[in-house]
């Protein structure tokens, strides 16, 4: 949810709208705010799960330090999205998703 | 390799104002900050600040942050953007990486101002998303103008943890309770007052003792406590929110401190362990300064007159200031701080500091 | 040291109690808001901080040095002018005209929250606790450019609560 006016901070001012693709889906965002922040406001709360358990992990300091938020951009994994900038067209995808775990061990890869 | 004569890790309260005295007073200054823009936790501080008028009490951090960028840029202050500090050596050669590659930066005086970090409380569920930092949710609905949730259970009843709850109201969201594990709220009474009536409660003797959800929070358990902070059976209580902030206190940042070989004192008022340094914020190490947070968890206020202290000192060493009036001035900085460390909130932290200045003489 | 009593005050609750709020340096007597609009200062503890005093045209506020001092307040140089509402920090100064109507009186008040009530708008009036007590009718909405984005809501509520409403219950937002 975006905050759109503020009692000190005044109406917002944004860059232009812009549209990633999130696992396939498209999510509006505004040029110049993070990736996080265009997550966040469409409503996704979860970003990655874990290797090991399979647990669901989202923003948790929001600066760049705890590597909870990460995902993988255009290709590069671990990417902090909480730091990094949404670009138009950028292809996001979450980390360590159930299919990608299957796909992987279809493919030989992991314990074997 | 890149040089510069004063290098200040750390681009927020303390490294602005370090840096601003420094370029002032004649000296080459750079500033490198690991952020696209200088200004630390500043920009986030939407409320107005306490002290007198010259340490610009009425006026919100954000103005503050507007005004010292400003400052910082007419005193002709470089920076370097988007830059992290990985490494100091032994020479003042400082290890820095930017984008994709690395390079080093040598110096003849660093100033690290390199903040604090927040800490975190764990208990089952933390790992949820909707679990995160105070300092977390106030970058999110203060810098990016995301809501992380509607409703807002906030653990930690200090200044950051009053004074975020009241961010929240103002962004937009609800905050259901503010619960504190001790038996009376730490911080400004008039922070508390606000929400109070606003109509957030505000329990102390209260933990939170889970997080419930399937994906992410949709629930939070919490507990009394009893004087040795164990849970009492049966005081449990469900509150649904979305998410839960943590707000338990900040840990200087100090790996270039520890890795230059600075000492440390262990001083809980302070945050933990703290970088020692003398009446001038220079620590053991000849040409080594400490300001703001890293050298002791205070308030933006001090850290500012940390970083102007620290900023004059290392421009008088270099020779750009007489003798006469770089005493003067630090004298004059140093009553200010002294002026911030009084009463029941500050002689904790005076008599702290006074523990790391002696800690600097140990040894 | 033992502490065998707990009170009950700002430390433990966030609300002044009536006693921290009576022995406060910048709380006027009843006595003296018969005489006039002026301000009450809610400040109970010994924070660094003095833009009261500086703000404060008349000298109505002392705080001296150390800046820990609580605010003396002298009723007799208040004019109810009302410009150390906006820049308390803390939000903790009001202004009360207890004479406003014979039944009843007027509280100002810092608020600074969206959206902004309208000038004859009825609202809840809320004690320091966030209850709602009465109805209030908001006489008036400042936000100068110098109350740098701190709103000043005047508005009118039964005689008898002058010293208990302190804000009024937040508006629904329109999203």
């Amino acid at each position: 949810m975006r905050i759109e006016d503020h009692p000190i901070l005044g109406k917002v001012e944004r860059g232009r709208k812009i549209t990633l693709k999130v696992d396939g889906e498209p999510v509006m965002a505004f040029e110049g705010e993070t990736i996080a922040a265009a997550l966040i406001a469409s409503g996704q709360r979860v970003f990655r799960y874990t290797e090991k358990r399979v647990e669901p992990r989202g923003v948790f300091c929001a600066l760049g330090r705890c590597t909870d938020c990460v995902m993988t951009v255009d290709g590069q994994p671990n990417v902090r999205t909480c730091v990094t900038p949404a670009r138009d067209g950028m292809i996001i995808q979450m980390q360590g998703t159930p299919d990608q775990r299957e796909t992987a061990l279809d493919a030989g890869e992991g314990e074997g | 390799m890149g040089k510069t004569e004063i290098a200040v890790v750390g681009g927020g309260a303390a490294g602005m104002t370090a840096a601003i005295e420094s370029a002032r007073a004649g000296a080459q200054v750079t500033i490198i900050d690991e952020n696209e823009q200088p200004g630390g936790q500043l920009f986030k501080q939407i409320h107005k600040f306490f002290g007198s008028g010259v340490h610009r009490a009425g006026t919100r951090g954000v103005q503050i942050g507007r005004d010292l960028l400003r400052e910082a840029e007419e005193a002709g202050v470089q920076t370097r953007l988007n830059t992290v500090v990985y490494g100091i050596f032994p020479d003042k050669r400082l290890g820095l990486i930017c984008g994709d590659h690395t390079e080093e930066l040598a110096s003849e005086i660093i100033i690290l101002a390199t903040g604090a970090n927040e800490n975190a409380l764990s208990f089952p569920g933390w790992t949820l998303p909707g679990v995160m930092g105070a300092g977390a949710t106030q970058t999110l609905i203060n810098i990016n103008r995301v809501l992380p949730g509607r409703r807002i259970l906030m653990v930690g009843a200090g200044n950051v943890g009053l004074i975020v709850s009241y961010q929240l109201l103002q962004a937009g969201a609800d905050v259901i309770a503010v619960i504190e594990g001790l038996s009376y709220i730490g911080g400004y009474g008039v922070h508390a007052s606000k929400i109070r009536r606003a109509g957030v409660p505000i329990l102390t003797g209260f933990t939170v003792l889970r997080a419930e959800g399937k994906e992410s929070v949709e629930r939070a358990v919490i507990a009394q406590v009893d004087e040795k902070w164990q849970p009492i059976s049966g005081s449990e209580e469900v509150l649904e929110v979305e998410t839960i902030c943590l707000a338990v206190g900040l840990s200087p940042l100090s790996e270039l401190a520890w890795m230059a070989g600075c000492r440390f004192s262990f001083l809980p008022a302070l945050g933990g362990w703290v970088p020692a340094h003398d009446e001038n914020m220079q620590c053991n190490l000849p040409g080594i300064y400490v300001a703001g947070d890293l050298a002791g968890i205070e308030e933006a206020s001090t850290a500012m007159e940390e970083g102007r202290l620290a900023g004059l000192a290392a421009a008088e060493s270099l020779g750009y200031l007489p003798p006469e009036e770089g005493r003067k001035r630090k004298e004059e900085l140093r009553n200010r701080l002294a002026a911030l460390r009084i009463g029941s909130f500050g002689e904790g932290r005076a008599t702290a500091k006074k523990k790391l200045m002696r800690a600097m003489c140990e040894k | 040291m033992n502490q065998t009593r707990k009170k009950e005050g700002v430390r433990t609750t966030g609300i002044p109690s009536k006693e921290e709020l009576e022995a406060s340096p910048g709380y006027p007597s009843y006595e003296a808001l018969t005489r006039g609009p002026i301000v009450v200062i809610e400040c109970v503890q010994d924070i660094p901080c003095n833009p009261c005093e500086s703000i404060c045209p008349k000298g109505a506020i002392r705080v001296g040095n150390p800046i820990t001092r609580l605010p003396v307040f002298y009723p007799e140089e208040c004019d109810g002018c009302g410009n150390c509402i906006p820049i308390c920090p803390g939000q903790a100064i009001f202004r009360v005209d207890i004479n406003h109507a014979e039944d009843k009186a007027t509280v100002s008040f810092p608020y600074e929250y969206l959206p902004l009530p309208k000038k004859n708008d009825i609202v809840q009036g809320v004690n320091r606790t966030g209850e709602a007590v009465c109805e209030a009718e908001v006489l008036r909405v400042q936000k100068p450019r110098k109350f740098a984005q701190t709103t000043v809501i005047t508005v009118a509520v039964p005689k008898e609560l002058a010293m208990e409403v302190r804000s009024i219950k937040r508006l629904k937002r329109m999203e």
